[in-house]
């Protein structure tokens, strides 16, 4: 049977393809239905072509402004949340204190956790504050959920890093300082990234524990396109999603590149 | 504790590098705790400028925490670590004029080979470290693979490069720590040729960590063999080898034959044991303790110093010969040589080396042997010590 053995040599071929159309499929309807012109509200059924949601994305109310608040939102968090997180892995990382080991399993407590037990908690917490919900209370709550996810990917590479590339460092006229920026950083660099990455990825998309923490004022595109999709989803959310995944598929495209050219390179 | 110091090699003067000048090491009562744990009771110890030390001993022993505490990636306990006329004690590693070679090479993986051998003239402050650092990759024949990363270097190439990247700053000491621990044998045989090639032509006094004998052996000038962090005896290889003072040195510095004996008296200027009902004798010189008759004593020789013969032969042996009778119990033929463990009724697994040059066939397991050695072969030892310290479980 040379059709069976055709199949067969590329089982791991088709078993790809499969897995990518399943990841991208939901992508591509999305692509496509920002180019409809529906008949209704609801942007479910295909009426016909149209370049009317493109040609104007900010046209529905206030979503570009629940775009940018999104985007500041994930720069600050991802910010925040990196530096402390690098901060903290390092501690972990580095250094035997008293505390050490309860706060390494803190430290998964917001990856475990159901994100509506977080979220919920959190609000009654600043409920209770008497902290004004908002920009604020939101960014705290992103630094609190993407801090994880940092600190485990640059633990991981401090964890890795032999301890006596610090001390050559040293021997080789390099102060402390200098040791830290030429040879400890740029070692732990990569999961540093990751880490932002990752952290810029979820903030992004949140919606549950933002819906907890956010003021009536604050509304983030996750928020705005729940709230739409009550009374009736405009065109324009797919246009923002379709640039979304494009923007996302450009990074880890760039990032590939720059990683085959060092390669190369080295 | 008295002030130990290493013969300086025969060098001609004015074959030092400049550079060099107030090379010596002077460690004085340096010592370090970990709590409870001592790891190197302080030692007083004189590293001369120019010389290639070893520091030999098995892991555990303090040898590498003495070369990290010079290093400055130790702080001692007490003691004080001079370089040349400067005491360096409180100085951190990067004010030190001393560079390091580290076990596993400890090369900046980030960096391409140019820049890890460039890294400490930058550091320096250095302008143009191009015609250096050209220069340094040419000594040890890597210019080809400057843009290189280490991880695409082969482990020899490697260790070359971590030479390279030390000894471009000229330092006053170098450091080695292990530095051929993770080569194989053939490739660990070239380098320690290579390594002592480099420190002729640069002069620069070079402390070498090491648990392997024979290479302290090939390359060192003097040799200290550290136990349980203390220096247990100092001195250039084949004063070493020839006359271990403990039981220590005389098992980890190639392999002894120690023989419990008992001292029946003196004849001239040797001194006479019995073993068993048998006699041996020995140049009173050349016994560490000084002992009187009825004293026990360990009297060692060399497994290469001892011949043998198989019994039927036993009248061939000449007179004033240290005679041992025995049975083979074992023999390995390794090429050069053949080795042989013996039982003696005196002396359980007597090693005994004998070369191929002609060989007996009738000196096989089992076999009833004679072994006889010069008496000044022999070497005294205090019988109070642990008389298997030192002995590598092969």
């Amino acid at each position: 049977m040379p059709v069976l053995n055709w199949v067969r040599r590329h089982l791991v071929v088709f078993a790809g393809v499969a897995a990518l159309a399943y990841m991208t499929i939901p992508n591509v309807i999305v692509l496509i239905f920002s180019f409809n012109q529906p008949k209704g509200r609801f942007n479910y059924s295909w009426n016909h072509f149209s370049l009317d949601a493109w040609k104007n994305p900010c046209g529905v109310g206030d979503m570009c402004d629940s775009v940018s608040l999104s985007l500041q939102i994930a720069v600050l968090a991802t910010l925040g949340a990196t530096v402390l997180g690098t901060m903290v892995a390092f501690a972990l990382g580095r250094y035997r204190f008293r505390g050490r080991g309860p706060v390494t399993g803190l430290i998964w407590l917001p990856m475990a956790m159901p994100e509506i037990v977080m979220g919920a908690s959190l609000g009654t917490l600043f409920l209770n504050m008497r902290i004004q919900f908002g920009f604020l209370t939101i960014l705290i709550a992103h630094i609190m959920f993407c801090l994880s996810f940092v600190v485990t990917a640059v633990k991981a590479r401090v964890m890795s890093m032999d301890p006596r590339l610090e001390q050559a460092a040293q021997d080789l006229y390099a102060t402390p300082w200098s040791t830290f920026w030429r040879i400890t950083f740029p070692i732990a660099a990569p999961g540093i990234a990751a880490g932002a990455l990752l952290s810029f990825a979820i903030s992004i998309d949140d919606f549950i524990i933002t819906q907890f923490n956010a003021g009536p004022a604050t509304v983030t595109f996750p928020m705005f396109v729940w709230g739409a999709a009550q009374k009736g989803l405009p065109v324009q959310v797919n246009v923002i999603g379709t640039l979304m995944f494009v923007a996302a598929v450009l990074c880890v495209v760039v990032g590939q590149l720059l990683s085959r050219r060092r390669k190369a390179h080295s | 504790m008295t002030q130990q110091t290493a013969p300086l090699a025969d060098e001609p003067a004015g074959a030092r590098n400049p550079a060099s000048a107030g090379g010596a090491v002077t460690l004085t009562g340096l010592g370090k705790e970990y709590g409870d744990f001592t790891a190197v009771h302080p030692l007083d110890l004189t590293i001369p400028e120019g010389s290639f030390f070893a520091l030999l001993g098995a892991s555990g022993c303090g040898k590498t925490t003495t070369l990290r505490m010079i290093a400055g990636l130790e702080d001692p306990s007490g003691g004080t670590v001079r370089i040349g006329d400067q005491d360096v004690t409180g100085l951190p590693p990067y004010k030190r004029p001393v560079n390091t070679v580290f076990q596993n090479y400890a090369l900046f993986p980030h960096l391409d080979i140019y820049e890890n051998v460039a890294f400490g003239l930058r550091r320096r402050g250095v302008k143009s470290v191009k015609g250096q650092v050209e220069e340094m990759l040419e000594l040890v024949e890597l210019g080809h693979l400057a843009r290189r990363k280490p991880h695409q270097l082969s482990g020899g190439q490697q260790q070359r490069v971590a030479v390279a990247r030390a000894l471009i700053n000229h330092p006053k000491v170098l450091l080695l720590d292990e530095p051929l621990g993770a080569l194989d044998l053939k490739l660990r045989r070239q380098m320690q040729l290579e390594l002592k090639r480099i420190q002729t032509e640069v002069g620069i006094t070079f402390v070498h960590v090491t648990h392997d004998q024979e290479e302290a052996m090939t390359m060192a000038d003097t040799i200290a063999v550290m136990n349980a962090g203390r220096i247990e005896q100092l001195g250039a290889p084949t004063d070493l080898y020839e006359n271990p003072r403990t039981t220590f040195v005389a098992n980890f510095l190639g392999q002894s034959n120690l023989i419990e004996a008992q001292v029946a008296g003196t004849s001239g200027d040797d001194l006479l044991l019995s073993v068993g009902d048998g006699r041996l004798a020995m140049p009173t010189a050349r016994c560490v303790p000084s002992v009187r008759a009825g004293d026990k004593l360990l009297a060692g020789v060399r497994p290469e110093k001892i011949s043998i013969v198989h019994a039927d032969d036993a009248a061939e042996v000449p007179e004033g010969r240290n005679k041992i009778t025995g049975r083979i119990v074992d023999a390995s033929f390794i090429g050069v040589s053949t080795q042989y463990v013996v039982n003696s009724p005196w002396c359980p697994e007597l090693a005994v080396f004998a070369q191929n040059v002609e060989r007996d066939g009738r000196l096989v397991p089992g076999a009833e042997v004679v072994l006889h050695w010069s008496p000044a072969h022999t070497f005294g030892l205090d019988a109070a010590q642990d008389i298997e310290a030192g002995e590598v479980n092969a």
